[in-house]
């Protein structure tokens, strides 16, 4: 089933004086990555907050398959948006199968338990995402990368079709970065929509999807990545020069900062 | 686990000042269900007016107090929180105190001690309100003010009390005891522990997703501030109900969650009926030993201390929780 997220014009402010950010535009259909840029501090993760309906707009409002947001339920919303932390603060050492299965929780009523049907679609979740070798682990003690991948594991267990990531990236290795990088393009290819948000300008180029920018004067840029990422955004961007440069032998244009 | 409550229940309808003869006893049993067996009739009146509504109390007790400690630190997301987090014990035991400084009789008591719980808790729940910050550690420290100011009243009667008399029943309660309770105080507390103990049981798959947290819970499309009001008000009816009846009992709350995780794991759906069966069992132990081991009456909180600290220290190095 085919997704589409709509925002228009979404403003946000925590107190009502002063706006984090305004005037925020774009589209996500199935199938596609945006990839949210931005420097710290600049609202990226309230922006992708504002989409799982976890925080309200004060400005504009968003569209789920042409539906208002505000109009659905958060147990509506989660059907569709799934949502992966930047971190997960395990608090009790659950079992990752039962925290996969959780997903399954907006599909059920407030006395239901998950069923045998819900715990195979988790099963099934975990063996998309290759760690099905963790199932009776505690989530506790497993890697930061196998956690990453653990809590999109559970979002498909959600069925939302839908997934927003903050900073995916954010505590792994290069290895870890490449492979959950990686993973998003798969989930797109199966027609998943993904957005997430990054600090690393690189994996915009290496995902060759859409971009979004909020820039340090607040001002929103969107569309493709060939179109946006230019040197002199990206040196704008993070106040530092940076380099747009073509590479022999691996096909792509990466983006790093010349000699210090 | 059910067949060694069965059996301990029984052990301890044996155990007693009276007689220890299981025989006897469990000729007066049979012969209620109609056996044409030889009874003894005080063994009988004992066991029936005495013993029995005693154990049963305890077995209740302890179920109560478990349940909603594994509940508690579930919700608030810290293994290291007993059921009386949001103040139910501190303004139970001002509830009883009032009582005692007042004179009235025993049912006051126990009726002012669960009006007093559960006002402390409502009083906690406000504050976060007041205060415009409903998130759980809010609440938590909302718990630590209202407990800390309600000990200081609690001081204030104990200060005021005749030392003799009231004062001294006022420790005692505070010790937790059963020695006093009667039937109908069971009757009176029985449909709280069912009602809420199967709302706990029926949302331990909900209580689960609320231990990830809010955030994590909200993307799940749960209804945080519902579920959590559910949880938090049947958890607190079950504490209050238990204290009135029995005054503070210290460390079963604390201690046996931590037993049913070591052996089930900390899926609530499985350790919420554990914890129900191991703190039963335990308060029967706790309670039969404190009217057996010596010819007067232990404070409960004395025997579940000295079981339950050391308990606690080797579960925590077993479980090897994170302290961090």
């Amino acid at each position: 089933m085919p997704v589409q997220m709509r925002l228009e014009d979404i403003g946000f402010s925590y107190n009502g004086t002063r706006q984090i950010f305004s005037d925020i535009s774009f589209e996500v259909n199935s199938g596609e990555i945006v990839c949210l840029l931005g420097p710290n501090g600049i609202g990226k993760t309230t922006l992708l907050t504002c989409m799982a309906k976890l925080r309200e707009p004060n400005q504009g409002r968003i569209l789920i398959n042409g539906e208002d947001m505000n109009g659905l339920s958060t147990k509506d919303v989660a059907r569709v948006i799934g949502y992966v932390p930047q971190t997960l603060m395990p608090s009790f050492d659950f079992t990752v199968l039962d925290y996969v299965v959780t997903g399954s929780a907006p599909w059920l009523g407030i006395f239901e338990k998950p069923k045998a049907e819900h715990y195979d679609r988790a099963e099934q979740a975990l063996i998309q995402m290759e760690i099905d070798h963790l199932r009776d682990k505690a989530y506790t003690r497993i890697s930061t990368g196998e956690l990453q991948q653990v809590s999109i594991a559970r979002a498909i267990a959600q069925q939302s079709r839908l997934i927003l990531m903050d900073e995916p990236t954010a505590h792994l290795d290069h290895g870890n970065q490449i492979k959950v990088l990686r993973l998003v393009k798969n989930l797109a290819a199966e027609g998943y929509g993904i957005v997430l948000t990054t600090h690393n300008p690189d994996q915009v180029l290496l995902l060759e999807g859409l971009v979004a920018v909020i820039d340090r004067q607040a001002q929103f840029h969107f569309g493709d990545w060939q179109d946006i990422l230019t040197e002199k955004l990206l040196s704008d961007l993070y106040g530092v020069e940076m380099r747009l440069i073509k590479v022999d032998g691996i096909e792509r244009k990466v983006c790093v900062a010349p000699k210090l | 686990m059910s067949v060694l409550l069965f059996f301990g229940v029984f052990l301890s309808l044996s155990l007693g000042r009276y007689s220890n003869d299981p025989s006897k006893v469990l000729n007066v049993l049979l012969a209620r269900f109609g056996a044409n067996v030889n009874v003894d009739p005080t063994m009988e009146s004992i066991v029936f007016n005495v013993r029995l509504p005693r154990i049963l109390a305890s077995v209740m007790i302890g179920a109560m107090l478990s349940l909603s400690g594994a509940v508690y630190q579930s919700v608030f997301r810290n293994p290291l929180v007993s059921p009386d987090l949001l103040g139910v014990s501190s303004g139970a035991a001002v509830g009883a105190a009032a009582a005692i400084l007042l004179g009235a009789g025993l049912v006051t008591r126990q009726l002012f001690a669960f009006i007093g719980g559960m006002t402390a808790v409502l009083i906690t729940s406000l504050v976060p309100r007041i205060l415009r910050n409903r998130s759980n550690m809010m609440l938590v420290l909302s718990g630590i003010i209202v407990g800390g100011f309600l000990s200081s009243v609690l001081a204030i009667m104990k200060f005021v009390a005749e030392e003799q008399t009231e004062l001294s029943s006022i420790v005692f309660w505070q010790m937790g005891s059963l020695s006093s309770i009667l039937g109908r105080e069971l009757l009176a507390i029985l449909p709280v522990f069912l009602i809420c103990s199967s709302l706990l049981l029926m949302l331990s798959w909900r209580i689960n997703i609320l231990a990830f947290g809010d955030l994590e819970a909200r993307t799940l499309g749960v209804n945080v501030r519902q579920v959590r009001g559910i949880v938090i008000v049947c958890a607190s009816l079950l504490t209050a109900s238990a204290v009135s009846i029995s005054g503070t009992i210290g460390w079963i709350g604390l201690v046996v969650p931590h037993l049913g995780r070591l052996i089930v794991g900390s899926d609530n759906t499985r350790t919420m009926p554990l914890a129900i069966l191991i703190g039963s069992l335990f308060m029967l132990l706790i309670d039969t030993l404190a009217r057996t081991v010596s010819s007067v009456e232990i404070p409960l909180s004395i025997l579940t201390g000295f079981v339950g600290a050391p308990l606690y220290a080797f579960l925590l190095y077993k479980q090897k929780t994170r302290l961090d």
